[in-house]
């Protein structure tokens, strides 16, 4: 036994004093946390927006949500697209589409530009996904009719034979009412994401009598229109 | 019959965890088999939303990683540094907080995640409230770990404690920051983390609820039953000091490759990826340490069932930790990515390497603490066939899938325009996803053949009473 010699190395005196090891340990396991992480949320180049303002709705004095014309920029959802979010969320969408474009040339004739950070800077949490057993939807707005997409909901086969997923003919018969939206947009704005007080005054109103199939529909429909992105311009290196 | 180690340590628990650990690999087992058919035969879901893939699939890596990996490490930790530190456990009363908090927090995941309660971000779906029990139990079982260590008989703190102790801290700080969020209700709340940011953080947790609960806590179980079972000590110290610290200080930085390509900052990917290449050396490290544990003593092979489980585990985590850093280099990952290569990468170390060794040192534990051989060794054997030869039937129908979809992806025909529909790659993949569907119902029957033979000894050591003698023997018998 080693009790009455001295440690000598380093490893030895850690494996024979448990609070050494533990106070080693915990400073060795937060290191890439400092390196890797936190520099991410103090560095400009990482939000595309920084270089390139307009990506961004710069919304003006008085003016609501329902003043964004497609293409001006990233803002924060409607109620009802926020309302049609947590639904998405609610059915676990992210563990088969994935809402992240790679800059491939084959993603971009299948799916379109490449995603951009500030693309996803309101969408707590975020919602790039890590599989695609259905397509990329981070530019699904505008390729299908509203019509398509509530058959597609209601019975995905009747519109593609070949997709495996489930059907969702439930959220036609339930009502957004009870989400009481405007408590998700009160929590969003206490996280910064850009609400005015007019909004969310207004959104349980502007919700109401709204299902939840019209709600997934109104986020579908919203993905990847809400910033017009330049072909010839390099958001990112 | 072991009279002296039942009355020195704490063992009611142990037997407690390593029961449940073999009911929840069959239910968390059960419910992937079933969301895999869900794959391949979409009526599966039954229209209803408690069935649907996207509320079960949740369901299914929760009752795996926390349910069964969770009462898996709990046993194996409480049952390993009684005996390398030579005392009782701190805190019998802690320990029984931590399995019954466990065990409701396992209650509360299978109610809420069916009925869509989720953060929305993968291995981290339990809604705020359950996320603080979470944390709560988990530094219960943290604290009486550590004060066990503290008042050791031993002079120096045995390697498969360093690992575990590794482990607990980490999860400790990933879970925290991972699961910082606003709360909506009592069921919803929103992370506080939003777009790029969010990613990183949640990959962080991602890889290393892999790197840590699922690596570094399971090597803590190698380290401790390899050596225990095959009745040899570890190949190298030297080794196993570097394989630890090199683990602990490298597999955190891991998570950025699970983001190449994105809007993730390049450098923050490819640093991620640089890591992972070197976690090659540490990981091989390891798994050689283990299998040479038997060095001198391969025969054993032929004879011992529960340390076939141990020594085609780490054959298994030498294969993923081989394949992991493949597939973080970038031209790698571009195919990879998304694809099912990475689902069948994550069931090579899921079903190879973390439930073969768990079920390994959990056959060692009950044969410990229950005082009587196996019920029945064939079934042992039989199990460890099933459970081999349905991992590689899953493992090789997602291998071809994965590269079938990326290459189907980016194929293009001679006018230069994408040769596949999205829809074509999907109606390619049903042959594989029934061939998933297979090896998860092979894998399934396996684990099966275990609980009614892990609930056969518990009748039998009741039967015979060696329980009972045990507890009451005479301390020298």
């Amino acid at each position: 036994m080693a009790n009455n010699v001295k440690p000598k190395s380093f490893q030895e005196k850690m494996e024979v004093n448990i609070w050494a090891l533990i106070f080693i340990l915990a400073i060795a396991l937060s290191v890439c946390g400092i390196v890797e992480i936190v520099p991410l949320f103090t560095m400009k180049s990482t939000m595309e927006h920084n270089a390139a303002p307009e990506i961004v709705w710069q919304r003006k004095e008085g003016q609501t949500l329902a003043d964004h014309k497609p293409g001006d920029g990233v803002r924060p959802y409607t109620p009802l697209e926020l309302a049609g979010r947590a639904v998405y969320i609610r059915e676990g969408c992210y563990t088969c589409h994935s809402q992240m474009v790679r800059p491939f040339r084959d993603e971009k004739e299948r799916y379109g530009h490449y995603s951009l950070a500030s693309e996803s800077m309101y969408d707590h949490p975020f919602q790039w996904g890590s599989k695609r057993t259905g397509p990329d939807i981070a530019r699904l707005g505008g390729k299908y009719s509203d019509d398509w997409h509530r058959k597609h909901l209601r019975a995905p086969r009747a519109v593609v034979p070949e997709s495996v997923m489930p059907n969702y003919p439930w959220l036609k018969d339930a009502s957004v009412d009870s989400m009481n939206i405007a408590d998700h947009m009160s929590a969003m704005q206490l996280m910064g994401v850009p609400y005015t007080d007019a909004d969310i005054a207004a959104a349980n109103e502007q919700v109401a009598g709204k299902n939840e199939e019209d709600a997934v529909v109104a986020y579908l429909q919203v993905l990847g229109t809400m910033a017009k992105l330049d072909e010839n311009k390099v958001y990112r290196e | 019959m072991d009279a002296t180690a039942e009355q020195k340590y704490s063992f009611d628990v142990v037997r407690w965890f390593a029961v449940m650990a073999v009911v929840y690999v069959v239910v968390g087992a059960l419910v992937g088999v079933y969301i895999a058919s869900e794959l391949a035969w979409p009526v599966l879901n039954f229209d209803s939303p408690y069935l649907s893939f996207g509320r079960l699939r949740p369901l299914h890596t929760n009752a795996v990683i926390f349910a069964f990996g969770g009462s898996v490490l709990m046993a194996s930790a409480f049952y390993s540094v009684q005996r390398t530190c030579g005392v009782r456990l701190w805190s019998d009363k802690m320990a029984w907080f931590t399995f019954w908090g466990w065990n409701l927090i396992v209650v509360a995941a299978v109610i809420t995640l069916p009925l869509g309660m989720t953060q929305g971000k993968e291995y981290a779906e339990l809604e705020w409230p359950i996320d603080i029990a979470i944390a709560v139990v988990w530094l219960s079982y943290m604290f009486n770990f550590v004060m066990t260590i503290a008042t050791r008989k031993s002079s120096h703190i045995y390697v498969s404690n360093w690992f575990f102790l590794g482990m607990m801290l980490m999860i400790t700080y990933l879970h925290v920051v991972n699961s910082l969020a606003v709360p909506v209700s009592l069921t919803d709340s929103y992370s506080l983390f939003s777009g790029v940011q969010d990613a990183m953080i949640q990959w962080w947790w991602g890889h290393n609820a892999v790197g840590f609960y699922l690596t570094a806590g399971f090597l803590g179980i190698m380290y401790y039953f390899v050596p225990k079972q095959a009745n040899r000590p570890v190949y190298s110290y030297r080794l196993s000091v570097i394989h630890f610290w090199a683990l602990m200080f490298g597999y955190v930085w891991l998570g950025a490759h699970h983001l190449q390509y994105t809007a993730l900052p390049d450098w923050t990917g490819s640093l991620g990826a640089a890591v992972s290449l070197a976690m090659i050396i540490p990981s091989w490290g390891g798994a050689v340490n283990g299998m040479m544990t038997l060095s001198g003593a391969w025969d054993k092979l032929r004879t011992d069932y529960v340390l076939r489980f141990l020594i085609m585990s780490l054959a298994f985590y030498a294969m993923s930790t081989f394949e992991g850093p493949v597939m973080s280099i970038k031209t790698v990952n571009a195919l990879s990515h998304y694809t099912d290569w990475t689902v069948g990468h994550v069931h090579s170390g899921a079903l190879g390497w973390v439930a073969m060794v768990g079920m390994g040192a959990i056959y060692h534990m009950i044969e410990r603490t229950f005082h009587t051989k196996m019920y029945s060794t064939k079934m042992v054997n039989l199990h460890f066939w099933t459970a081999t030869i349905g991992a590689v039937i899953y493992i090789v129908a997602m291998w071809v899938s994965g590269i079938m979809q990326g290459l189907m992806w980016r194929a293009y025909d001679e006018y230069g325009t994408l040769a596949y529909t999205f829809a074509e790659s999907v109606e390619a993949m049903h042959p594989y996803y029934a061939m998933r569907a297979v090896g998860g119902i092979v894998f399934l029957l396996g684990a099966v053949i275990m609980l009614v033979n892990v609930l056969m000894t518990v009748r039998k050591s009741v039967s015979e009473g060696s329980l009972q003698q045990a507890r009451t023997a005479a301390a020298s018998a």
